[in-house]
C-alpha cells in the first residue's frame, strides 16, 4: 500500500453559507492513523465527505486525495428495507474494479467470502441484509471496505451503538488496516478509546484546535475550549467573517 | 401476446419503483401522459403513432419535471406529485372530451383489446425487449442506487443518469401499454405485480420473478375475463392483479396473513 500524504490548505467547507470547517491546514501523513474528535456540529462529518470528494470546499485546497479513497459514512444512508443477499452487499466492494458491467467472476466473489469471514459474518453469505442486527450490520460494511481495498479509509464514527465484542473485533480491523500501510481517519466520540489506540488526533470545532499527537492535542484546555465554541455557535451562528477582516 | 409482452417488462420495473418508494411516481407518470396522449387524439384521431409520440412527450416531461419540482420544494415530493398528477388527469380529460365522443374517452382511459392492432402489438413487444436488454445492462448500479446512494456517489457510480434512464423505461412501458390497458390501468400491471412479490420472495432477484409471473398470469385471467364478461380490458386485467396481491398478502410465505396466524409459537412441536 502506497498511500499519497493527503494535505489541506485553508480550507473551509460550508453549508448554506454558514462554515462547517473552518480555515482549517494540515496533513495527514502516509499510513497515519488519525483521530478526528470534536463536539456535534463541528464539521467532522463534513470534513470527511470532503476527502472522499463528495463536498466541494468553498476556499481553499485538498490535494492527495483523489481516487484513493473508501468512505464509511453514518448509517443512516442505507435503506436498511432493501431486499438483498449480505453476499451482494459486500461485492459492490468491488465497483471500482468491475463498474456497472465488468463481470465479477469466481475469485470476486472469493474474496467477498473471505471478507465476511474476516468480520465474523461466515456463513451468512444469503442472508438478507435487512434481518442484520446492528451491529453485524455494520460489519458487514467494514466486508465491503475489505473489498474497496483502499489506500486511504475514512470512518465516521464507525463503533457507534455497538457492544464492547463488535467495537473491538472492527477495531482490529482498523489496526490491521494501519499495519497494512494504509492512511486511517476515524471520526469518534469516546476520548478514552482516542487515548489509547490512536496516536494521532485532530481536534475539530469548527476551526482546528489541535492536530497532532494525541498527548498533546486531548488537553484539558483544548476540549474546554472546543465547548465553549460549541456552545458560542448554538447561541448566534454567524457566516464567514475572518474572510473580510484579513 | 402483446399483454404478455408487457408483463414480462413492466413488473420489474415496478418491483424498482417499490423499492425506491417511488410507487406514487409511477401514477403521476401515467397519468401525465394522458394530455400528450389527448393532444395526439386531436391533431390525429386515434392515430397509435401520433398518441404514441405525444404520451411519449408528455411522459418525459412529466418525469423531468416532478424531479425539478421535488427539488425545488425541498423534498416534499408526494405533495407536489399529487398536485401534478390531478392537473395531467384534468387537462387530458377536457382535451379528448373536447373533440372526442364518450366512447373514446373510455377507451383511451381504460383501453380495449379490440383496438389493438398490428403497429401496437409491435410497440409492445419492442418496449419490451428494449426495457429487458437494458434492465439486464442497468441491473447492477439500479440495485446499488437503490440500496446505498450514498455509496454510489462516493464510488462515482453515476446514480441520477440511471435513474433518468430507468424513468424513460417507466414511461416507454407505460406507453406500451395504454392502447391496450389505457391511461388509467397502465400502471396497474406495473405496480401491483412488484407490490404482491414482495410476499413471495425476499430478494430482489427472486421478487423478479414472482413479478412477471404474476403479471402474466392476471394479464390472460384479466383478458379472459375482459372478453367473457365484455368489461374494458384495463380494468379487468388490473382486477385480476389485484385479486393477485390480495391473494399474495392473505398467503405468501413472506410477511403474509395466513402464515402469520398459523405460524406456532417458538417453543412449541
Amino acid at each position: 500500500m502506497n498511500p499519497a500524504e493527503i494535505r489541506l490548505t485553508d480550507l473551509t467547507l460550508t453549508h448554506a453559507r454558514r462554515p462547517a470547517v473552518h480555515h482549517v491546514s494540515g496533513r495527514f501523513a502516509p499510513g497515519s492513523l488519525t483521530a478526528v474528535v470534536g463536539p456535534n456540529g463541528a464539521g467532522k462529518s463534513t470534513l470527511l465527505r470532503a476527502l472522499a470528494g463528495l463536498h466541494r470546499p468553498e476556499t481553499g485546497r485538498i490535494e492527495g486525495a483523489a481516487g484513493q479513497i473508501a468512505l464509511l459514512p453514518q448509517a443512516a444512508a442505507v435503506d436498511r428495507a432493501f431486499p438483498i443477499a449480505c453476499l451482494d452487499v459486500v461485492l459492490f466492494g468491488l465497483w471500482g474494479e468491475t463498474g456497472a458491467f465488468r463481470a465479477i467472476g469466481r475469485a470476486g466473489r472469493e474474496r467477498a467470502r473471505a471478507a465476511l469471514a474476516a468480520v465474523g459474518l461466515a456463513g451468512f453469505e444469503a442472508r438478507p441484509a435487512g434481518s442484520l442486527s446492528a451491529g453485524q450490520f455494520q460489519r458487514l460494511l467494514f466486508a465491503r471496505l475489505l473489498l474497496q481495498d483502499a489506500p486511504v479509509i475514512l470512518l465516521d464514527e464507525p463503533f457507534n451503538a455497538l457492544d464492547a465484542r463488535t467495537a473491538a473485533d472492527l477495531l482490529a480491523m482498523v489496526h490491521r488496516w494501519h499495519g497494512e500501510g494504509r492512511t486511517v481517519v476515524a471520526v469518534l466520540h469516546d476520548l478514552d478509546l482516542v487515548r489509547r489506540e490512536f496516536p494521532l488526533s485532530l481536534l475539530l470545532a469548527r476551526d482546528c484546535l489541535g492536530w497532532g499527537p494525541t498527548a498533546e492535542v486531548l488537553t484539558a484546555a483544548n476540549r474546554l475550549r472546543a465547548r465553549m465554541m460549541a456552545e458560542a455557535w448554538a447561541a448566534e451562528p454567524e457566516p464567514c467573517e475572518r474572510r473580510d477582516a484579513a | 401476446m402483446g399483454c404478455l409482452a408487457l408483463a414480462a417488462a413492466a413488473p420489474p420495473l415496478g418491483l424498482f419503483l417499490m423499492l425506491r418508494r417511488m410507487s406514487l411516481t409511477a401514477d403521476v407518470l401515467a397519468h401525465g401522459i394522458l394530455p400528450g396522449v389527448a393532444a395526439g387524439f386531436l391533431l390525429a384521431g386515434l392515430s397509435l403513432p401520433v398518441m404514441a409520440a405525444g404520451g411519449l412527450v408528455a411522459g418525459l416531461a412529466v418525469a423531468v419535471g416532478a424531479g425539478a419540482l421535488s427539488r425545488a420544494t425541498g423534498g416534499r415530493e408526494d405533495a407536489s406529485l399529487a398536485a401534478l398528477y390531478l392537473v395531467a388527469l384534468a387537462t387530458g380529460v377536457a382535451l379528448v372530451s373536447w373533440r372526442g365522443s364518450a366512447v373514446e374517452l373510455t377507451t383511451l382511459l381504460f383501453g380495449s383489446v379490440l383496438g389493438v392492432d398490428d403497429a401496437a402489438l409491435l410497440l409492445m413487444a419492442g418496449s419490451s425487449t428494449v426495457t429487458l436488454v437494458a434492465l439486464a445492462f442497468a441491473w447492477r448500479p439500479l440495485v446499488l442506487e437503490c440500496f446505498d446512494p450514498g455509496f454510489a456517489q462516493a464510488v462515482g457510480a453515476r446514480g441520477a443518469w440511471w435513474h433518468a434512464g430507468f424513468l424513460a423505461l417507466v414511461v416507454l412501458n407505460l406507453i406500451a401499454a395504454f392502447q391496450a390497458l389505457g391511461t388509467l390501468m397502465a400502471v396497474g400491471l406495473m405496480m401491483l405485480p412488484a407490490i404482491a412479490a414482495r410476499h413471495w420472495a425476499r430478494q430482489v432477484g427472486g421478487m423478479t420473478y414472482a413479478a412477471v409471473a404474476i403479471a402474466a398470469a392476471s394479464a390472460y385471467g384479466g383478458l379472459l375475463f375482459s372478453f367473457h364478461a365484455d368489461v374494458p380490458s384495463g380494468p379487468a386485467v388490473v382486477l385480476a392483479a389485484g385479486f393477485a396481491w390480495l391473494l399474495s398478502v392473505l398467503c405468501g410465505p413472506v410477511d403474509g396473513l395466513l402464515p402469520r396466524l398459523l405460524r406456532r409459537p417458538h417453543l412449541a412441536g
